[in-house]
């Protein structure tokens, strides 16, 4: 049986959308995974090093120990928003001759076999080996890992607790935040120092390892109590069913003041208000106005003036560059309706020109405090808010004609590709690197005032043949219309 | 009113459709069968322009459907769920079908309110959006939203499936009115050889892409139907 389970799961992770999709993606994802690994490998191995100079008095295993506290809070917070519960995928397995005990044993026995969970190890191992090498002894250093691993898991069964926990309430991540909150305000606070007795404890495993018993005992007290919880939830009406929530509607009525294009304009805000993918992006839009703050109070920055334009570019195309590369794949779920009614291109277009050009004023004029860094930062953003609206918009939305991938509107956004394919990561080049190659040459040529004066009449250019340019765009994607259909109408 | 020539649609060395000739009048109930793979949804397609034809061409009120746009107004069409938009709910559905076919709030309403009793009191004011419907209430929804705007062609491909049987014969009722007091030509597609019976002036088979039966309703047209099914 375990054996039919494991094939499931092969062809599932071998076969899914994410994994076929393209070449590019399985690199970058491969990527990834090569990255983390690498950098907990290196602190592994480091380890006893870094320690050795923060800590020089104390011994590098205790000195560990007392950062163990902080690391559970991180692992919890991190996986409460990356790590979930695959419990859906065995609704086709409810109706087979399989025990539900055995059903949910799977899918808990499975979760401990997540990335997340090898993720410390890669740390850990070379750390501990570096222990047994420097003179530390053997056994209760495999004892040591043996504790971690079983943190690891306990945390990994606590997270689904708490997610289930939460599920119910209105502000999902409250809950978390709450909990890892006072935890870690009655340790700061030094009313109980968890710290120091979750260090006491590793401490005292390791040297008798009779209380192995306790971290054990907690496991499966987890462990069962998650049994119990999915067990109840493994029927179609309960935990399998998905949530239908109520809606709320809003007229939009102040659209109609853009004239014929209303109607789709209501349905862009829609779609980005009322579905995750979409409104992750707009939650993008607070990291993009920020971005300036990593930079402009760095004194080192404020001399590498080019960085202005990036940086006017980023903050306030942010969400230009977010909706607009995936123009028009966000609609393609019923581009097939779209295409058989009676609605011009044109209109269908100027609509997420609207939004995205409304979208540059708006966070522009929202990071006018940046002038406080000085006045030719403003009229960086400036005239970078001017070459979004009259080059960036046309760029982005020409390149859309390329689009040949499927949103499902649906799913997360964190780490989804789905939609991505070569074009996104090429159009990047002219939206950020062309303005600000541009502004960096014409700086070191001539100076500052002629940079900006440059990039803005591009801006200015793209604008008054802005009519032109939607001609020639509303034309390719006429005749890319038959391959876009034919494409949206794959599940990848 | 629809005048299909010389049609054909091939994938690679794959012919799924090949249709000489094929004339369908206006205030027409023409209804198309065929088992899976016969070449149903991609005639339909065809007429709307949805994938390109590799020889031939259809022409609606002497418009050829892959030269130009203007079959547009006067054609409506549900073909599956990829028609509805899921972040909707069925009610903004409707008004948005409306604005794109040029008629007001108060039209959409008046319209859809005669379908009340088709809908069951399960769409209208329910909160829901179009994606968290069943499957059955969401082909209500498609269907309905074909009719808005005074369409003169209306193409359904599957119509029956998943309904209730309520609904079914309802919906037998409101595709009989439609052809014959408005004068609509509509177009269904069905697995339901008595389905359609029931409601189309005239059956055309579909095998393999091609015509093999042309047959105007008639008492044995079920018997004849189910006799060429079996064999």
């Amino acid at each position: 049986m375990i054996k039919h389970f494991i094939s499931l799961e092969w062809k599932s992770f071998f076969r899914s959308a994410t994994l076929g999709k393209s070449i590019a993606i399985k690199i970058l994802m491969g990527f990834f995974v090569l990255y983390f690994t690498a950098i907990f490998a290196i602190v592994g191995f480091a380890m006893t090093k870094i320690l050795g100079k923060t800590y020089p008095d104390v011994d590098p295993l205790l000195a560990f120990n007392g950062f163990i506290f902080f690391w559970v809070i991180g692992d919890l917070l991190f996986r409460f928003f990356f790590q979930k519960l695959p419990v859906m995928t065995v609704k086709p397995l409810l109706t087979l001759p399989v025990k539900r005990n055995r059903i949910v044993n799977y899918v808990l026995g499975k979760s401990a076999l997540s990335f997340v969970n090898f993720l410390p190890l890669f740390t850990i191992i070379p750390f501990a080996v570096n222990l047994i090498m420097n003179g530390q002894s053997t056994s209760s250093v495999l004892v040591w890992v043996f504790v971690m691993v079983l943190i690891i898991l306990i945390n990994n069964f606590l997270n689904f607790i708490i997610e289930n926990l939460s599920a119910e309430t209105e502000l999902s991540f409250l809950p978390i935040l709450v909990f890892t909150g006072i935890l870690f305000g009655l340790n700061h606070f030094g009313i109980i120092d968890i710290a120091d007795a979750l260090s006491k404890g590793v401490l005292a495993i390791s040297e008798s390892p009779v209380f192995l018993i306790v971290p054990l005992t907690i496991l499966a007290i987890l462990y069962f109590y998650n049994f119990k919880i999915l067990r109840k939830k493994l029927f179609l009406d309960s935990g399998l069913k998905e949530k239908v929530k109520e809606v709320n509607a809003s007229d939009l009525e102040w659209t109609k003041n853009f004239g014929d294009i209303a109607p789709f304009m209501q349905l862009d805000l829609k779609l980005i208000w009322r579905n995750k993918r979409t409104k992750s992006s707009v939650w993008m839009i607070a990291i993009g106005l920020l971005y300036g703050l990593f930079f402009y109070p760095n004194p080192q920055f404020q001399d590498t003036v080019p960085m202005f334009m990036f940086v006017g570019i980023f903050s306030t195309g942010i969400f230009l560059i977010n909706f607009g590369q995936f123009i028009p794949a966000w609609d393609s779920g019923y581009y097939k309706l779209l295409m058989s009614q009676n609605i011009k291109y044109e209109q269908y277009l100027k609509s997420k020109f609207t939004l995205m050009a409304l979208s540059v004023v708006i966070l522009f004029v929202l990071g006018i405090p940046y002038v406080y860094f000085g006045w030719k930062i403003l009229l960086a953003h400036f005239v970078a808010a001017i070459y979004n609206v009259g080059v960036n918009t046309h760029v982005i939305m020409w390149g859309g004609s390329y689009n040949r991938k499927k949103i499902n509107l649906d799913q997360k956004a964190a780490f989804n590709y789905q939609g991505t394919g070569a074009v996104q990561w090429l159009i990047g080049i002219p939206l950020l690197l062309l303005p600000m190659g541009l502004f960096a040459l014409l700086y070191y040529i001539i100076n500052f005032e002629i940079a900006c004066a440059v990039i803005g009449v591009f801006g200015v250019i793209g604008i008054v043949f802005h009519p032109k340019l939607m001609k020639l765009i509303t034309l390719k994607y006429s005749e890319s219309k038959y391959k876009m259909i034919d494409a949206f109408n794959q599940e990848n | 009113m629809i005048t299909t020539s010389n049609l054909s649609k091939k994938y690679k060395n794959n012919e799924v459709l090949n249709i000489e000739s094929l004339e369908i009048p206006k205030g027409q109930s023409f209804g198309l069968v065929g088992n899976n793979g016969a070449g149903k949804t991609t005639y339909f397609s065809l007429l709307l322009d949805l994938i390109q034809p590799s020889t031939g061409h259809i022409v609606t009120n002497d418009i050829q459907v892959n030269r130009s746009e203007d079959w547009k107004p006067f054609t409506s069409a549900f073909i599956d769920e990829s028609f509805l938009i899921g972040y909707l709910t069925p009610e903004e559905y409707f008004y948005f079908i409306g604005e794109l076919r040029g008629q007001n709030k108060a039209d959409v309403n008046s319209l859809v309110g005669q379908f009340e009793d088709f809908f069951h009191g399960e769409i209208l004011g329910q909160k829901k959006f179009l994606r968290d419907l069943s499957k059955g209430n969401q082909k209500k929804v498609g269907i309905v939203a074909a009719l808005i705007g005074n369409p003169e062609v209306i193409i359904l491909d599957e119509p029956f499936a998943n309904l209730d049987p309520t609904t079914q014969i309802r919906l037998k009722g409101i595709i009989k009115d439609l052809a014959e007091k408005q004068g609509v030509t509509i177009l269904i597609s069905s697995h339901d050889l008595m389905h359609v019976t029931d409601v189309c002036e005239r059956i055309v088979v579909l095998e393999k892409g091609e015509v093999v039966k042309d047959l105007v309703t008639s008492e044995e047209t079920l018997k004849e139907l189910e006799a060429h099914f079996a064999g």
